[in-house]
């Protein structure tokens, strides 16, 4: 694996990859619960090997499925992690976090009763209970509603601006771009691109070319026109962008190519991180 | 900050593990009924519907007889239910948040010995108070009663940790599920409810030597005061099954939650 990763303390940082792309190993690898088959990592100063105790100390893991235990209740739940967490007050923390995380009026029901958005919920309550100083969440929105995903995003802001450093694994990339200060792009078990989303856009093409259709016909038809460039393609809203360089010349042997096929708009913009991400793990 | 949690905190991680564990019984109906309902129906079937047709030796009180067998059945039967417990359990995200915190490494099974323990304590209770019922007339001493509280512990404690190891080793619940089979046969082999006498050649080999006659031997002429003979036998027996089966339940753990 070629994986190579510097995170600043009290960022979100986010490992962006499909599914299979090896997102889960490196946070299993990084929280101590799978050993590194070769290499070193370290976490706030502690090998993650010879150290896995201080470092299971400064982290908290919120898996891909929510790390809850369905018969107890809410409150059950983080009490008894607060007490494995060894911290003094678990009682008061407990109730603190409820507040937080609007489950008090939840918070003596079975977690099995419970909401995908409100298991997530507790979950992450449950993994900032211990104070860590690193917190993973491995697809914290993977299967959760528009409504809930929204106030997840939320939630994460602002444990970052706790202080908290945030490793986020994530299949979407509008919530890379939204929540992320560095994005590591993983693909097959290595990271094929690093930096902000603003320095991965600007990496890959400074320029996209936004064409639009009104019919599927010509929409098709400019598909077949566009094999020498590099290109997505929206089906939904029947739009091509065309990743270009942002010089006239590129766009006017674009504008050949296509000539005599009824384009409805053509809008100029910048890539978007979803044009960058398919171009690299296309390569 | 030390690398090894101190005592105090150990002790903690056991108890937190043992608390949730309990929790789980008070929430599952299935629980309710291992622990309650099977000891009465166990003492009740055997007294009320074998008691009549099957003629014992000794003071031919039948249920005097069967109260060491039914008590082993019941703790058998009761400490295999942790096998689906740990394997459920396995199957579930809460494990890796567990293992990924900095607790005592043996918390996680011995939090199920411990519920075992409490849940048989409550059961054995329940059996012997329905045993009194249908006519049970023990002539223990104190002393004796001690004894045989901490046989009936240790075959708890060697009986749970067993099942963990079921647990570990099984693909679903429901195979895990399958070492309550043994747990509630394994006793019909055993001078538990007929005299060894009765049995075919074969069986009767086997049953003599099996680690379940011994106990029931042991507790029954504790019951009755009669001798102490295979009291130490029983002990043994237990103590060699805790020690074993902790051993390889603990590294079976180990491996099976690091792959």
């Amino acid at each position: 694996m070629g994986v190579d990763l510097d995170i600043q303390k009290g960022s979100i940082f986010c490992l962006l990859g499909s599914n299979g792309a090896g997102k889960t190993t490196i946070v299993k690898i990084l929280s101590t619960l799978l050993k590194a088959d070769s290499g070193e990592a370290s976490l706030c100063g502690y090998d993650v090997k010879k150290n896995a105790n201080q470092v299971r100390s400064a982290i908290s893991l919120t898996g891909q499925y929510a790390a809850v235990d369905g018969l107890l209740t809410a409150r059950e739940n983080l009490r008894m992690v607060g007490r494995l967490s060894h911290v003094q007050d678990a009682s008061s923390k407990t109730d603190a976090l409820l507040e937080q995380f609007s489950l008090t009026n939840a918070a003596d029901r079975p977690v099995s009763t419970f909401s995908g958005g409100m298991r997530r919920r507790l979950d992450i309550a449950m993994s900032l209970i211990g104070k860590p100083e690193i917190i993973f969440l491995d697809e914290p929105t993977t299967g959760l509603d528009p409504q809930s995903r929204i106030a997840m995003w939320k939630v994460i802001r602002e444990m970052a601006g706790t202080g908290v450093t945030v490793f986020l694994t994530t299949q979407y990339i509008e919530e890379a771009e939204q929540l992320a200060d560095h994005i590591a792009v993983l693909h097959q078990g290595t990271i094929i691109a690093q930096g902000s989303a603003q320095e991965l856009k600007s990496m890959l093409a400074s320029r996209s070319i936004l064409l639009g259709f009104a019919d599927q016909a010509p929409y098709l038809a400019a598909q077949q026109k566009l094999d020498g460039h590099s290109y997505t393609i929206h089906d939904d809203a029947m739009s091509i962008s065309v990743i270009t360089d942002g010089s006239v010349k590129q766009l006017a042997a674009l504008l050949a190519d296509i000539n005599g096929i009824d384009i409805a708009f053509l809008e100029q913009k910048q890539a978007s991180l979803e044009d960058v991400f398919l171009t690299l793990v296309s390569k | 900050m030390n690398t090894q949690p101190s005592l105090y905190w150990k002790l903690n991680d056991h108890f937190v593990m043992a608390g949730r564990c309990i929790r789980h019984l008070t929430r599952n109906l299935d629980n309710l009924l291992i622990v309650i309902i099977l000891p009465v129906m166990m003492m009740l079937l055997f007294a009320t519907v074998f008691g009549g047709a099957i003629r014992i030796d000794g003071d031919g009180n039948y249920v005097n007889y069967i109260v060491p067998g039914i008590l082993l059945i019941c703790i058998g039967y009761s400490a295999s239910t942790t096998a689906v417990s740990v394997n459920t359990d396995l199957s579930q995200g809460i494990v890796d948040r567990f293992r990924s915190m900095p607790i005592a490494k043996s918390a996680f099974i011995t939090g199920y010995v411990i519920a075992s323990v409490f849940r048989n304590i409550v059961s054995t209770i329940v059996l012997i108070l329905a045993a009194f019922v249908l006519g049970f007339t023990p002539k223990a001493s104190l002393a004796e009663w001690l004894v045989i509280a901490l046989i009936l512990l240790l075959y708890a404690v060697a009986m749970t940790y067993l099942s963990t190891i079921f647990g570990l080793l099984a693909k679903t619940p429901e195979g895990a599920g399958a070492f309550g089979f043994v747990m509630l046969f394994l006793p019909y082999l055993s001078s538990a409810f007929v005299p060894l006498d009765t049995l075919p050649t074969a069986l009767r080999i086997f049953a003599e030597h099996q680690p379940i006659t011994i106990l029931v031997e042991a507790l029954r002429s504790l019951l009755a005061s009669t001798s102490t003979s295979h009291m130490a036998g029983a002990i043994l027996w237990c103590l060699g099954i805790v020690v074993v089966s902790a051993y390889i339940a603990g590294q079976l753990f180990k491996h099976k939650t690091s792959s």
